[in-house]
């Protein structure tokens, strides 16, 4: 459920770096807890992210969360596919559910985050 | 802190992996398979729900009609037996105590179904109301409730009871018998779909559930959480009280009208529901759809065109049948009229929606 190879943050969303650029997404915890996902609001292509502020927004049936960036950077990809049918992040939230990638601004920043055996101790799994 | 209570059925719950939470001080499920899915398959087909959270008062004593004809808005004194009924209880100024169901078991005694979250205000209003002579018993922690609802319940609950159901249309009961188990069985529910509601002692509520559950999930039915409980009501523009109705709204205002019997006797909150009928209406709950993007949530603010405050959403959802974001709200008139454009304050953003016909999703509602 925590793939190895992904960083995670406290506010639940993964981060896959590779040559400077994070993908984006929620954990599989989120979409579990959220439930049904039917409303993505995600930032434009070209936005600033900074790492720990709200970037978009994410509404399941029954509540609206805010989405956090995991690392700080410039958006140069949005899902699409994930915006028009966020049904994809509760069936495939580590795949084709991905939200956003991130050109990051500083790498190093990732070391912030948590590992996969990190991130399952802090929500209790 | 109150520790919150399990429903006798909370054990079922948690085996078929239902997400528990805590409502009304009960742990009940939110969702089981998901609230999407739940809900379409009760529109479709058939869904079993746990609401043994809700409270269930006994009044009975000798004048019990007449006093509970002053009690409540709408006629109980004229109920036939073997009949239920939907009504508010007001204040003396007309703002909604409760919302509740009545059902007359005998002449001179009625079950009345309260919200789980206003038992004791209830049970104390009900008992502060009513002249000494009358036992009023609130029997709500011993007593279970199971909903089976949707185009398929009729024969989900036949076949549990061996008994044809042909005869018993909406808004009546009978008492009845499931696997030895006696019950009270009911048409009625809370979907706008044709459903039963099985009220039965909380001790034998595990054998009924299994029964009706078993006969629920083979034709294809599942099990429903409060989750999908909510888009089915709000679809058909059901009030949920301490959402869309409260002690500060008047069942004019909501829309529940009909459920006033200006032209009864004397009842709490008579003097002032015909004050504001004469008035006539400053605000209405009124439905709405979203045009632009965004989910409306309880509590929202709405603007017009100008930015003026118009009111608040008081019920917002995705609506998985109409594949649409819909809510309810205080609308002041003349916002309410069909097809006004509002504005939904969606994180600080105005949404455009547009007011409409309710019930949102039309259904005939039960037999």
């Amino acid at each position: 459920m925590y793939p190895e190879d992904l960083s995670y943050s406290e506010t639940h969303e993964w981060a896959k770096v590779e040559g400077g650029v994070a993908t984006v997404g929620l954990t599989d915890h989120a979409q579990s807890e959220l439930g049904d996902i039917v409303y993505l609001e995600l930032p434009e292509l070209g936005a600033e992210v900074k790492a720990g502020a709200e970037f978009g927004v994410v509404e399941s049936v029954k509540a609206a969360s805010d989405l956090y960036a995991p690392l700080s950077g410039k958006v140069v990809e949005v899902n699409d596919a994930a915006t028009r049918e966020p049904a994809l992040v509760n069936r495939d939230c580590y795949g084709d559910g991905w939200l956003v990638k991130i050109q990051l601004k500083d790498s190093s920043e990732v070391e912030n985050l948590k590992t996969a055996a990190e991130y399952k101790e802090f929500i209790g799994e | 802190m109150n520790k919150a209570i399990k429903t006798p059925l909370y054990d079922k719950h948690v085996s078929l992996g239902g997400k528990m939470v805590e409502f009304a001080g009960f742990f009940m499920p939110v969702q089981y398979s998901g609230i999407i899915d739940e809900h379409l398959t009760v529109r479709e087909n058939a869904g079993i729900f746990d609401l043994s959270h809700m409270g269930e008062v006994y009044v009975s004593g000798k004048g019990a009609p007449a006093a509970l004809d002053k009690l409540v808005t709408n006629n109980v004194d004229k109920l036939k037996l073997g009949k239920a009924l939907y009504t508010p209880i007001c204040t003396p100024e007309g703002g909604i105590v409760d919302d509740i169901l009545v059902y007359r078991d005998a002449d001179e005694k009625y079950m009345l179904v309260v919200n789980a979250t206003n038992v004791q205000k209830d049970y104390a209003w009900i008992k502060g109301h009513l002249p000494k002579g009358l036992k009023v018993e609130d029997k709500s922690l011993e007593t279970a409730l199971i909903a089976v609802q949707g185009p398929q319940s009729e024969t989900v609950v036949s076949e549990a009871l061996s008994e044809d159901l042909g005869e018993l249309r909406y808004y009546e009961f009978r008492f009845s018998v499931l696997d030895g188990i006696p019950v009270r069985l009911s048409r009625t529910g809370y979907t706008g779909e044709d459903g039963f509601e099985v009220y039965v002692d909380g001790e034998r509520a595990g054998e009924v559930w299994d029964v009706l559950f078993e006969l629920t999930t083979a034709i294809g039915g599942v099990p429903v959480g409060l989750g999908a409980r909510d888009t089915l009501r709000l679809e058909m523009k059901y009030c949920l009280y301490g959402n869309d109705i409260d002690e500060h709204t008047t069942p004019l205002e909501a829309g529940i009208g009909w459920t006033v019997k200006l032209d009864k006797g004397d009842f709490i909150g008579k003097g002032a529901l015909v004050e504001q009928k004469g008035e006539g209406l400053k605000r209405r709950l009124s439905g709405f759809v979203m045009v632009d993007p965004g989910i409306p949530r309880h509590g929202y603010t709405i603007i017009n065109v100008d930015e003026k405050n118009i009111g608040r959403v008081t019920s917002g959802s995705y609506s998985p049948s109409l594949r649409a974001n819909i809510g309810l709200g205080y609308l002041d008139l003349p916002h309410d009229q069909v097809g006004t454009e509002i504005f939904v304050t969606v994180r600080d953003k105005p949404r455009l929606a547009r007011v409409v016909e309710t019930p949102f999703l039309k259904l005939i509602g039960g037999k």
